[in-house]
């Protein structure tokens, strides 16, 4: 097969006037043709609210989708500790070039400078937008900023909203695009699924959206397309992710040729709750900001019988700060996570199941008082009694690694644009920034940074192009085309009449995929894997169960089309993570590894983007290297010891 | 634990509802009641039976989708909690447990524990925000708020927006709602310069959506999953009056 050339279209000059030299030279669209022209935006979380409020302010007609049924319920909701910006506010060293060494050493090397760069140089801006929109960021008494400090740095630069930031900055967001509502020209579209993308001439013209409230099917046209749909971290089942959040926007648009790129590298977070029984249906994050005052450890014995109170110090191992003093507790959550599981496989993991390690607060207790604890992390540990019914200021809390972030997404360029013209991918659900793994609180400032900042230059630049081209229509025979082949597969969910259900697929595959391509992956591991999500997918054909039918409100045919996607993302995974033979951040190789068991990356042969390309056959993707040229940073060898 | 339902099924907002009996056995008490409720759908699915539909998403208690009234109140009957964050602990074996949608004249129902609450949404969209484009902001630091103006702020933002307090208020009123969101904006230098317009439409909006009036039973405090004060609502009240005496026809 042909290699196309990825152009990442990195602009020329040195690496902080690369943004500037962008922005000096984008093409613009007159204010007047604005209007004339259409963006759907699907997703409402960070990227997808911030984009779609901020093309509206410019005067772009904006379609916005999601599938919750409200914009403020997306899972950036949900994110805890908070945003990171390069304000130096503490005077502790931070620069803009600080911060994107630190994530582009986070990522273990694996992302493009001129991208890491930029989002450290847009952070600032971001917190000065957010303040301005009215969120409620913590502040010292005299009435300025307060920072913490986040996994992965020795600077405070991360900024929080108690333990809700995520709540805060959405709540932001999303108030500014219902102001664009109530100015009519957002028009908002809630309860409603993205089922596919439609090419005309190989650019992206509209999708066909699911009203979910009455299985109506819908088709929307535009001049351009932007994915904002997040991370597919749920396709392990057990994850911190929300039960909605899907790969179906991202995978269906890969279907149609845009490149999917490093899919299997997904975060495991070191600091969620471990599962309880079988029945569960997620796994619930405590904000990686614990680990700033809690320590972490488990008990010297395996066969300890003692309550964790009544373990003395010498009894215990603070396994952190012994493998990472200068890190400690705040080593990075590969790091963090692997490190956790080597002690559980050792069988020195606590609670009933064996399945977790202790988060300690009683020093940090001792030393500022309970209030001060309360006042830092006080709803967390709400949270922690609630779930677990157990109160963490009396004892040490249990938690474990659970699936949490995908790196990987949708292939992009300098622009935000994928493979396909026309069609972009904003927040989690590109792949552009954070390389083979993700530093605390850069998720936050990713999707607004992509949102508020990159994508209002980007998709005018593209625009710009657009403005002859009249309104997409949409009897186009495309849109046949693509609208029928969407109400063939509900049909066919439907019809099977297996005695399966789509849950039940996606907790076996969840299971299989956690097991061998997770934290640690081997090739043996892999290849089984493949053989048995192929089997899988096979069974999913013949024996899935859909009750009810496709016109009405019908949560099981919702989770039936997930699922399916689901099966054929997985398979990608594992034949990504086969093909690297190296270990980078979170993709750990058992065959490559350093003597004590750290991660080794193999520059000379792997230091690329693994760009896929769909051909039909989901065994047998295509693949195209996206080469990662450092011309500004030697990488090094990533040690937080 | 074995645990008796009874759960609203309603087809859609036209057609008549009522309550049918389910039982669910091999319930754990590490179980979340969402968790409980999809034990049993796996059961009905598997036996090519309609699923018992109702709202979720995050299932940690933030994104505000789940919500329903169990046994008469809203999100059950541990305080300050969610739906997805009760779990069966809260109850003991053999119990009967009555499962139904929120209630209310603006919540029309979707399908059986499914409400549409858009018109919180409006609520929003009618003034519910700081008038800043993306680009304007100065220096965040150039308006220093003291630590308790921000705290007070927070306490208002922290609303979820799952509609608990509508369903709680025998006036089905939207007023803890509406006033959480006005003093979270007023109490912040960035959100005070619109809050006599702001109050006016959010009010006229609420009521135009078919929300009852307060007559400040508190019930809906006691109910809210984030414990948002009732004096979010004197305050909206306290504005709104301003609002008619200083604002100009």
């Amino acid at each position: 097969m042909h290699t196309p050339f990825l152009d990442t279209k990195i602009p020329e000059g040195p690496l902080e006037k690369k943004w500037s030299n962008y922005k000096k030279h984008a093409k613009l669209v007159n204010p007047n043709n604005r209007k004339k022209l259409e963006i759907i935006v699907v997703g409402t979380g960070l990227s997808g609210a911030s984009a779609a409020a901020s093309l509206a302010e410019m005067g772009y007609q904006v379609k916005s989708f999601c599938f919750q049924d409200t914009p403020r319920r997306a899972h950036s909701v949900a994110a805890q500790g908070g945003v990171n910006a390069a304000k130096n506010y503490k005077n502790d060293g931070d620069s803009v070039y600080r911060m994107f060494y630190d994530t582009l050493k986070g990522g273990d090397f694996r992302s493009r400078e001129a991208n890491t760069y930029r989002l450290a140089e847009c952070s600032a801006s971001l917190i000065d937008q957010a303040i301005a929109q009215g969120v409620p960021f913590a502040r010292e008494y005299g009435g300025y900023l307060r920072n913490r400090s986040f996994g992965g740095v020795q600077v405070s630069r991360t900024f929080y909203a108690r333990g809700q930031t995520g709540q805060q900055l959405l709540l932001g967001a999303y108030q500014g695009l219902m102001r664009q509502v109530k100015a009519e020209k957002v028009k908002l579209y809630a309860r409603h699924e993205m089922l596919d993308l439609v090419l005309i001439d190989n650019k992206a013209k509209g999708i066909i959206a699911r009203n979910l409230d009455t299985g109506e099917i819908e088709r929307h046209g535009a001049h351009a397309v932007v994915l904002a749909t997040g991370g597919f971290g749920k396709i392990y089942y057990l994850s911190t992710l929300a039960m909605g959040c899907n790969a179906s926007a991202i995978w269906r648009a890969h279907k149609k040729g845009a490149f999917m790129a490093n899919p299997s590298w997904t975060q495991i977070h070191p600091t969620s709750l471990p599962q309880s029984g079988p029945y569960q249906s997620k796994l619930t994050l405590m904000s990686e900001s614990l680990r700033n005052d809690g320590r972490i450890w488990v008990p010297k014995d395996q066969n300890e019988k003692r309550k964790p109170n009544d373990i003395p110090e010498e009894d215990r191992d603070y396994y952190l700060e012994r493998k990472y003093p200068s890190f400690g507790n705040l080593a990075p959550r590969d790091i963090a996570s692997r490190a956790a599981k080597e002690q559980i496989d050792a069988g020195k993991g606590v609670g009933a199941l064996k399945n977790a390690v202790y988060l300690d607060f009683s020093r940090a207790l001792k030393e500022y008082g309970k209030n001060i604890i309360k006042e830092r992390y006080g709803n967390l540990f709400d949270m922690y009694r609630k779930i677990t019914g157990i109160n963490a200021y009396d004892e040490p809390m249990k938690i474990s690694p659970a699936a949490h972030f995908s790196m990987g997404g949708l292939w992009v360029d300098y622009e935000l644009m994928t493979s396909i013209n026309g069609l972009f991918a904003i927040g989690e659900a590109n792949f552009s920034d954070h390389g083979a793994n993700r530093l605390g609180a850069n998720s936050l400032l990713q999707a607004c940074v992509d949102g508020y900042f990159i994508l209002p230059y980007t998709l005018s630049n593209y625009l710009a192009t657009e403005i002859k081209v009249q309104k997409t229509d949409i009897q186009h025979k495309e849109f046949d085309i693509a609208e029928a082949n969407c109400r063939k597969q509900l049909e066919g969910f439907l019809t099977t009449k297996g005695s399966k259900t789509a849950e039940e697929f996606h907790k076996e595959l969840g299971r299989e995929l956690y097991d061998k391509c997770g934290l640690s992956r081997s090739k043996k591991g892999l290849e089984k894997a493949i053989e048995n999500i192929q089997k899988l997918r096979k069974e999913f054909k013949s024996n899935l169960i859909v009750p009810g039918d496709a016109a009405e409100v019908n949560s099981e045919l919702e989770k039936a089309g997930r699922v399916a996607d689901y099966l054929e993302v997985a398979e990608l995974m594992c034949i990504d993570a086969l093909q690297r033979d190296e270990s980078c951040g979170a993709h750990f190789r058992q065959e490559y590894q350093t003597e004590d068991g750290e991660a080794k990356r193999d520059d000379e042969n792997f230091s690329y983007s693994a760009a896929w390309e769909w051909t039909t056959n989901p065994s047998k993707p295509n693949l195209n290297k996206e080469p990662l040229i450092f011309e500004f940073v030697k990488p090094t060898v990533r040690s937080y010891k | 634990m074995k645990i008796y339902l009874k759960i609203w099924r309603q087809k859609d907002n036209l057609s008549k509802g009522s309550f049918k009996d389910y039982t669910v056995e091999d319930v754990n008490k590490d179980m979340s009641f969402l968790e409980m409720l999809d034990t049993l759908n796996l059961k009905l699915v598997k036996q090519g039976e309609r699923p018992v539909e109702f709202d979720h998403d995050c299932r940690e208690g933030i994104c505000g989708q789940c919500g329903v009234m169990i046994n008469g109140i809203a999100h059950g009957p541990l305080k300050n909690t969610t739906t997805c964050q009760l779990h069966m602990r809260s109850f003991k074996d053999g119990d009967t447990i009555y499962v139904e949608p929120f209630k209310a004249e603006a919540f029309p129902i979707v399908r059986d524990l499914k409400v549409d609450r858009s018109s919180l949404d409006r609520i929003i969209t009618s003034g519910g925000f700081v008038s800043v484009d993306t680009g304007q902001a100065p220096e965040a630091n150039s308006i220093p708020i003291t630590y308790e103006e921000a705290e007070a702020a927070f306490d208002a933002a922290a609303c979820i927006g799952c509609g608990a307090c509508v369903a709680s208020c025998k006036n089905s009123s939207a007023a803890l709602f509406t006033g959480a969101k006005i003093t979270h904006l007023e109490l912040l230098p960035q959100g005070q310069k619109e809050t006599h317009k702001r109050v006016a439409e959010m009010v006229e909006q609420m009521e135009k959506e078919g929300f009852g009036h307060c007559s400040n039973t508190e019930a809906c405090q006691v109910e809210c999953p984030e414990n948002i004060s009732v004096l979010n609502i004197a305050r909206m009240n306290f504005e709104y009056n301003k609002s008619k005496l200083l604002v100009k026809k």
